[in-house]
């Protein structure tokens, strides 16, 4: 048995097929999962995605600390409730995860970090703050429901009562407090919503009060081809501490500047610049029939010397996408190595779609 | 619950098999197969007049999530493939005893086809999965 999100019977009495997630049991699908899709990118859905770590990091220095630990600059974040997304590197400028922070006040920074690399994320957090006096806390009293989609924020609002207003004048990328709700403009779907990070034992009524308000049920399925629709990265599938961020279309998120600010694989990346990145992410487009998959041998002029690191077939175009890791000289046409056989793609840049509409040509 | 036809042949690896009245096998998967699948979104199917053995792979069926290979109950020859899966390879979810059929093979080799897993024992594959 994995472990369980305060959800877990809510899935199990709705019919869910509950699946292993890094070690804890989740809800894969419900029903049709294009269905659970198009709900998102058309209306409304949500996800439990209490499995998800959050973490306060309170002191004096915190902002001090998180500059030096996270690859992108904590510096951008001025107003209370504003959020950042960053890699967390290893001194080798591998990434350790990608996480979200957001900046609450002064001496109080939020974090949120993937399920399957919590204790790796703590213990490493935890070590490097001891010199800057930083306390984290874990926040496993919390669960948190993402709510997704051109319609969710409407339907999520009846439920949440005297937070609505405030939640409804949140800006894209921030977040607040309201009565012991924690409501962020955030997501993982390529669509507008909030993640609600709520008490634990408030859970499963406010989960069916969203399902009342017309919000439909999501599995784990339905948000990967949304983030992959989207081009977010899925860490330990498109990087992990092998990689650089500078080859897993990252490179967006590394604050270079200010040049005088030291964070833990700064030295690492920038050798590596030095050097020449030889490698950099592309999305593909198969152009022939088939699915694409990670781990696909990627032949680029002829050699097969990349690699599809998340690929599926993508229900809003209804054709199969892919992120793939490719030599920098690639351009264009590639083949895709299926089963053997060699099937024709396109680099295209993504994202693929983005609020409801695709972003590439057909 | 899932769908288990007591008229029909089974694999433990989730292949239906109904023996037609010319001796001729229609093979496709099962209505928990496909329920474990999710979603079917690609099917690869053999070509007609391949000679297949018993327990090869002959298709490859394609959910959102996940590719999995369908085997071959019996020894054969193809006869006819299910052209329909090319367009719409949700026919698999929606009538997986019916349209949603795989192939028809001639077996070259009747003692294979005692080897088949009856409702009962198809039954107990399918609980012990859960």
């Amino acid at each position: 048995m994995g472990l369980r999100t305060p959800l877990y019977d809510t899935h199990v009495a709705a019919g869910a097929r509950m699946v292993d997630f890094g070690g804890w049991d989740m809800p894969v699908n419900y029903g049709s999962q294009i269905d659970e899709h198009h709900a998102v990118r058309r209306d409304a859905g949500m996800f439990d995605v209490s499995h998800m770590c959050v973490l306060d990091l309170t002191g004096i220095r915190v902002r001090e600390f998180l500059r030096f630990l996270l690859a992108n600059d904590v510096a951008k974040l001025k107003t209370a409730g504003k959020a950042l997304y960053s890699c967390m590197l290893n001194e080798q400028g591998g990434v350790i995860d990608d996480l979200i922070v957001y900046f609450m006040n002064d001496t109080w920074f939020r974090m949120v970090v993937n399920a399957g690399t919590r204790d790796k994320d703590i213990a490493w957090i935890k070590k490097q703050a001891a010199a800057f006096s930083v306390e984290v806390k874990v926040r496993d009293d919390l669960a948190m429901i993402a709510v997704q989609g051109p319609n969710a924020r409407g339907k999520a609002v009846s439920v949440l009562g005297e937070a609505t207003q405030a939640a409804l004048q949140l800006k894209i990328f921030s977040g607040g407090e309201f009565g012991g709700y924690f409501i962020a403009r955030t997501g993982y779907t390529g669509e507008d919503g909030f993640e609600v990070m709520l008490p634990k034992d408030d859970a499963a009524l406010t989960w069916r009060a969203f399902h009342t308000a017309g919000i439909a049920q999501c599995g784990l399925g339905a948000r990967d081809t949304l983030r992959l629709e989207a081009g977010m990265n899925l860490y330990g599938n498109d990087m992990d501490e092998a990689q650089s961020p500078l080859e897993s279309g990252l490179t967006w998120t590394i604050a270079f500047e200010p040049s005088d600010r030291n964070f833990i694989g700064r030295s690492a990346l920038e050798a590596q610049q030095t050097a020449g990145v030889p490698r950099k992410m592309v999305g593909l487009l198969l152009e022939d029939r088939g699915v694409l998959r990670s781990h696909q041998p990627v032949i680029v002029d002829g050699h097969p010397n990349g690699e599809i690191t998340s690929g599926t077939f993508s229900p809003t175009l209804e054709r199969s996408i892919a992120l793939a890791r490719v030599p920098v000289a690639a351009q264009t046409q590639v083949k895709v190595d299926i089963r053997g056989k060699h099937l024709s793609a396109r680099i295209v840049p993504y994202p693929f779609v983005r609020n409801g509409k695709a972003c590439i040509e057909l | 619950m899932s769908n288990i036809p007591a008229d029909l042949k089974y694999l433990s690896s989730h292949e239906w098999v109904r023996v037609e009245a010319d001796g001729s096998l229609t093979v496709g998967i099962s209505d928990h197969a496909q329920a474990a699948l999710g979603d079917l979104v690609f099917v690869e199917t053999p070509d007609v007049g391949r000679q297949l053995t018993a327990g090869e792979a002959f298709a490859v069926v394609e959910s959102v999530k996940a590719a999995s290979d369908v085997y071959s109950p019996v020894s054969g020859e193809v006869l006819a493939v299910n052209e329909a899966l090319g367009a719409t390879p949700e026919l698999i979810n929606q009538a997986p005893y019916s349209d949603g059929w795989l192939m028809k093979i001639r077996p070259s080799n009747q003692s294979e086809l005692a080897k088949l897993l009856d409702v009962t024992a198809y039954q107990a594959v399918v609980d012990a999965a859960h």
